[in-house]
């Protein structure tokens, strides 16, 4: 079965794969500093606050959360593992954006040319519907779909 | 090309077009992309210097370093000097042992003292700039009321808004550097009228004035994001921003930004824009929270231990975060040397570091009676930041007490509120 949301494409472009699922607010700092200062191939999440995403994997994921929290560090986080190819491939918010997470995803494009596709206001519907580990695609008009058993 | 959505000046689209040149033209573009995905109409001008909250230097922000050299060689910096969050590490006044200091220099903070000199060559105001309580007057960076600014640190931010009714949104890190090499802000949030209504109205119903920590706490955690109009403070702090009122309110927003994310504030007859407009500010539809001691105590009863032992004895104890004023500097002072007269001791009993902007500790030092006194009361006194210190995992995991929720909340440090730490660090009580 296939499940359609729309939301607003902030960083517009498709992508596709595995979701990872943060049904709180996701701390990008507490989450990614770890791997990224182990110079980890791929960053796992490392916020013990965060039980739904601790211990997955991030790096190419497709991370689907409520907004970010945590340390104004966060955006800039976000950049460094964009410009080292460790972030996610997607950012999926069922909220607005938050600053943070925004300046990270702006950064990451203007300055080191990557691309984190990220949509949000994808509403509370979505962060039900979504499961760690669904396949999940994403088109560049900000309609997100995920597959479900 | 970006084709932005917001309304642009000839001169901001040449710069956005890279008319003036690559490096400007990211700038521009970051700030530009930034105001659209929050629906800014257009740029404002900055009246005032930025704050820049990144003020350490940890490798794994490489990308911000090549970012730098990259303004640098562009010859870019701020119209105006800037000032920073204070420094990760202070090892004369805040000693630490030696692998956690290989730790500081070598692994978290490698790339310090490059990254200070980045700094320098885009604006830093001095190397006396470090510290989040820029708006102190021994600082400088204080912005009028009504003036547009570009800060991040979340601290200032909402003391910037609320107490002297400057305009910043809750900026990303970076992006405050970004607002200030192009002097300008996208309008929208607190940048707006419209913005600066709260949509709650806190009803202060306790029995006297409650602990500055613990009320910004409890804001924080209700109202989050939103703008709160409190009624009822000014009772207790009168009707003038005096040195007491500015001080608490400091400790109040820094709570609040912390424990929620609260970047203004309006106080009943006390904070200019409310003296203004009063009650014109509150929504129609604002909600209503009421607080009243019980509500205080279940608050602070709610902080999780994060302590592996809660009964160890603490290793360090930090006042001061956000930095104090020399107010409350000669306030603790004070009741260092009451408390440990009243306990029969000379020297404090856990290891203690008033923390301050380096400006205010310099005067502070420049009074060489205070100085000694303090010295003899064995605390010693730092422009670090303790938050960056506990950042470092083996400084990080020991038992550390502190009278800052925004402390609390970020690292393992355990929250008392002044009178408690007070006792235990003259000996009073363990």
């Amino acid at each position: 079965m296939k499940k359609s949301f729309k939301g607003r494409a902030v960083v517009p472009g498709t992508a596709s794969g595995e979701a990872v699922v943060s049904r709180r607010g996701f701390n990008i700092l507490a989450s990614m500093q770890r791997d990224l200062m182990g110079k980890k191939a791929e960053v796992r999440c490392s916020d013990q606050n965060n039980p739904d995403a601790f211990g997955r994997a991030l790096s190419g994921r497709i991370l689907c959360l409520p907004r970010t929290i945590g340390s104004t560090t966060g955006g800039m986080v976000l950049q460094a593992a964009a410009a080292l190819g460790k972030a996610p491939a997607a950012l999926l918010f069922s909220e607005p954006i938050d600053s943070l997470a925004a300046g990270g995803v702006i950064l990451a494009k203007v300055w080191n040319g990557r691309d984190i596709v990220t949509v949000d206001g994808l509403g509370d519907e979505f962060l039900a519907a979504v499961e760690n580990g669904a396949a999940i695609s994403v088109e560049a008009d900000g309609i997100v779909t995920i597959e479900t058993a | 090309m970006y084709s932005p959505t917001m309304r642009l000046t000839e001169d901001e689209r040449i710069i956005l077009e890279g008319g003036r040149g690559e490096a400007l033209r990211k700038a521009m573009e970051s700030v530009v992309r930034f105001g659209d995905v929050f629906g800014a109409d257009r740029l404002v001008d900055l009246d005032h210097g930025v704050h820049l909250v990144t003020s350490f230097g940890i490798p794994l922000l490489g990308p911000v370093f090549d970012m730098m050299d990259e303004l640098i060689a562009a010859g870019l910096e701020t119209p105006e000097p800037f000032t920073v969050d204070p420094r990760p590490y202070d090892f004369a006044n805040v000693p630490v042992g030696p692998i956690e200091r290989l730790v500081f220099t070598k692994v978290m903070y490698a790339k310090q003292k490059d990254y200070e000199a980045q700094l320098r060559k885009v604006g830093l105001k001095d190397g006396r700039a470090f510290t989040c309580a820029c708006y102190f007057d021994e600082v400088g960076n204080v912005p009028k009321r009504g003036a547009n600014l570009a800060w991040a640190e979340s601290s200032a931010v909402v003391y910037a808004n609320s107490v002297l009714g400057a305009r910043s949104n809750r900026n990303s890190g970076v992006l405050e550097l970004m607002c200030g090499i192009v002097g300008k802000a996208p309008r929208f949030g607190f940048l707006t009228d419209e913005g600066r209504q709260a949509s709650w109205i806190v009803e202060l119903k306790t029995t006297g004035l409650p602990e500055a920590q613990l009320l910004g706490s409890a804001i924080g955690m209700q109202v989050v994001e939103d703008v709160p109009y409190i009624r009822g403070l000014d009772r207790y702090l009168g009707g003038t921003l005096d040195d007491r009122a500015k001080d608490y309110l400091k400790d109040l927003g820094a709570a609040s930004a912390s424990n929620g994310a609260v970047g203004l504030y309006h106080v009943d007859g006390l904070t200019p824009e409310a003296k203004d407009l009063g009650e014109a500010l509150v929504r129609k539809d604002a909600r209503v929270y009421v607080i009243d001691d019980a509500e205080i105590e279940r608050v602070k009863a709610g902080y999780p231990m994060m302590w592996k032992n809660a009964d160890s004895k603490p290793t360090r104890c930090f006042i001061g975060c956000p930095h104090l004023s020399r107010a409350q500097l000669y306030g603790w002072l004070e009741r260092l040397e009451a408390s440990l007269s009243a306990a029969g001791r000379k020297r404090v009993a856990v290891p203690t570091v008033l923390t301050t902007a380096p400006d205010v500790a310099a005067a502070f030092r420049a009074d060489a009676a205070a100085a000694a006194r303090l010295e003899a009361t064995g605390a010693t006194l730092s422009s670090i930041c303790p938050l960056m210190y506990m950042n470092n995992p083996l400084c990080g995991k020991k038992p550390v007490i502190t009278n800052s929720n925004k402390l609390r909340t970020y690292t393992k440090a355990r929250y008392y509120t002044d009178a408690d730490i007070l006792a235990m660090v003259t000996g009073g009580r363990a």
